[in-house]
């Protein structure tokens, strides 16, 4: 029963996975996975991410013994997934993208059947349901089927049910996608909770980078299959050198696309600013010392006869991070609203005008 | 033993759904009837075709018969519970969690027992009610009944089984269509359910032998009769109850390959 041999330190650890899933129809199989790895400390929280097809879904999935790897390893609490994944399945909770409790059934009756499934007795199974109602504010809703419920009421009780049984780790994938910002900040805290209080460890995927941001405290970058960076956030920022640069031109200006883009270019090329890109009326370039060459950026603009309407300087966030590191920006990727919260990593525009 | 309490829980959920829609329990215990009634009245007379078995009316004749085509038909759709499951991430939740996979074709398979001994004792009321008149001792009759019973478990375990295992194997309800149409259908009248099978070609004979649909029926028929051969009654249940057990442990393996496509 209980988890055998756990590697101190290392909850999750994945060692190049790849996957393969037929294409179907004559058409070529897709390469979910292509050498992907990554560790996961006890106790803290990791966050995946990438653009949509990256991988993500399918690496947790493995992780969670729902799907098998065609080659590679991987060990969740001590335990390796594709021999003994029995074992793996009493040491963790899983939440799907996707919807996982039953709507013909009521908010509780979900939980004390999970419960009940992971081994709790019938009135440890029901005092247990009634306190996560509580913690995710379901009680009133608690005797309802859940096809009545909200989006974001049922991925509440989605997450609640991946606890039910205080899993050692938990897997997320897309926690807080669909939710609005006040009951996704309810959800950070109570992650936060989680891996503080009960020490348990969590893999999160996510497009929202400020999610990233706040509760992981190491975060992996994937794009077609493999970790194309790794490292905590911070981190990460420090290797963009120097400072981002955005600036709007003034609405008057007449966004023709590529003419403009290629003007914009030109104006700013004198003032030593890198990684120039213009997406619609909005600048964005990396300077060393983005002090200096905001002034020059500006007087450039400005002999070019355009107009501008707001200038920022701004230290790296984990957006230019992701654009820098998959090519893509992440608003494309992004469904729902974004959160309230949307600092500069939220501001980036449409895709990039490479 | 976690088995065996996770096939209870399992089994209270789909009962619990299945009560959410009462539609769904009257129409249940309503098409049996009409099956009864609608068969008993149209073939009413071949009873009088010379070399046709039963020394009785034609309505005890198909009553056993009737009872095993509501089991057999109502299991067929076994599957499409787990189906609905695979659809919306429910099996996968169950999947990732200790829930025991033996438990979670058992419960499909409990569950349809419970409903199809319902539908049973209901045509069988109707048919008494109609005048029809089985054993020929209380204690038998009673017996009979049971036998019966135990014939509509087995019968609904084996096509539950293979049920589940194409909703597995396919994941699409439109299979399961396809099982009611390529597989019971013909079972149903490659069998005495009815028609004494004496009164068909040769082959149609033949056929019923392998037939475990027949085997159900016959049991039945059997068990209900006035001097019941109960060597004949307790063969047939054992090779149900074979069957019964190879189809589940199949359909059990074939969790592996959801895994595989996942
Ligand atoms: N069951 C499946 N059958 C066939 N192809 C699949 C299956 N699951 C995933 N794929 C493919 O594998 C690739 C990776 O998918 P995955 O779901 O892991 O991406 P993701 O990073 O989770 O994306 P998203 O952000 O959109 O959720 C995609 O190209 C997807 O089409
Ligand atoms: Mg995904």
């Amino acid at each position: 029963m209980p988890p055998a041999t756990r590697a101190p330190g290392t909850a999750i650890d994945a060692v190049a996975l790849r996957k393969t899933y037929p294409g179907g129809r004559g058409r070529p199989p897709v390469r979910a996975l292509d050498g992907l790895s990554f560790a996961v400390p006890t106790g803290t929280v990791f966050a995946l991410l990438g653009p949509n097809g990256a991988g993500k879904s399918t690496t947790t999935k493995i992780l969670a013994t729902l799907s098998r790897a065609d080659s590679g390893t991987a060990h969740v609490a001590g335990t390796d997934v594709a021999r003994h994944p029995e074992r793996v399945r009493r040491a963790i909770g899983y939440v799907a993208q996707k919807p996982v409790t039953d709507p013909m059934d009521t908010g509780r009756e979900n939980l004390v059947l999970a419960g009940r499934l992971q081994g709790l007795g019938a009135r440890d199974a029901r005092a247990r349901a009634a306190e996560l109602l509580d913690r995710f504010s379901l009680t009133d809703a608690a005797d309802r089927l859940v096809t009545t419920y909200s989006g974001g009421m049922a991925r509440k009780l989605d997450v609640a049910m991946g606890l039910v049984h205080r899993p050692q780790v938990l897997f997320l994938d897309e926690p807080t996608t669909g939710l609005d910002p006040e009951a996704r900040a309810e959800m950070w805290a109570e992650i936060e909770r989680m891996t503080a209080v009960e020490s348990m460890t969590i893999l999160l995927t996510t497009h929202y980078l400020e999610e990233a941001d706040r509760l992981a405290a190491n975060v992996a970058i994937v794009d077609e299959g493999r970790v194309v960076v790794a490292g905590t956030p911070d981190a990460l920022k420090d290797e963009l050198r120097g400072d981002g640069i955005v600036v709007e031109l003034a609405p008057g200006v007449p966004d023709d696309g590529a003419s403009l883009a290629g003007r914009v270019a030109d104006a700013v090329r004198a003032s030593g600013v890198r990684d120039v890109r213009v997406e619609g009326r909005t600048l964005r370039a990396r300077a060393d010392a983005g002090a200096v060459a905001l002034p020059a950026v500006l007087a450039g603009l400005d002999a070019a006869g355009l107009p501008v309407a707001s200038a920022t300087l701004a230290r790296p966030s984990l957006d230019d991070v992701y654009l820098r590191h998959t090519g893509r920006s992440l608003t494309a990727a992004q469904a729902g609203s974004r959160s309230a919260a949307g600092d500069h990593a939220g501001a980036a525009a449409e895709e990039v005008a490479a | 033993m976690t088995a065996v309490v996770h096939t209870g829980l399992l089994t209270a959920r789909a009962l619990r759904q299945g009560a959410r829609i009462p539609v769904f329990m009257v129409m249940n215990l309503v098409q049996p009837m009409i099956w009864l009634l609608l068969f008993g009245q149209l073939f009413r007379s071949v009873v009088e075709i010379p070399g046709f078995s039963t020394g009785g009316t034609y309505l005890e004749f198909i009553t056993p018969g009737v009872v095993m085509m509501t089991a057999m038909f109502g299991a067929a759709w076994a599957g499409s519970s787990f189906v609905q499951d695979m659809d919306r991430g429910v099996m996968d939740r169950f999947l990732t969690s200790p829930t025991s996979r033996g438990a979670l074709v058992a419960s499909t398979m409990s569950y349809q027992a419970v409903v199809a001994v319902g539908q049973a004792l209901v045509v069988l009321a109707v048919a008494w009610l109609r005048g029809a008149r089985f054993g020929s001792t209380p204690g038998e009759t009673t017996l009979g009944v049971l036998a019966l019973l135990l014939a509509v478990v087995l019968l609904t375990a084996l096509f539950s089984a293979l049920s589940n295992a194409t909703a597995l194997l396919t994941g699409q309800q439109e299979a399961l269509i396809g099982i009611s149409q390529l597989i019971t259908l013909p079972l149903m009248f490659l069998s005495s359910a009815v028609m004494d099978t004496r009164l068909s070609p040769a082959w149609v004979a033949d056929v019923a032998r392998y037939n475990p649909f027949d085997w159900a029926v016959v049991a039945g028929r059997e068990a209900l009769a006035a001097s019941p051969d109960w060597g004949v009654v307790w063969g047939r249940l054992g090779l149900l109850a074979l069957a019964a057990v190879v189809m589940g442990w199949v359909a059990t393996q074939a969790f592996r390959t959801r895994q595989r496509s996942a």
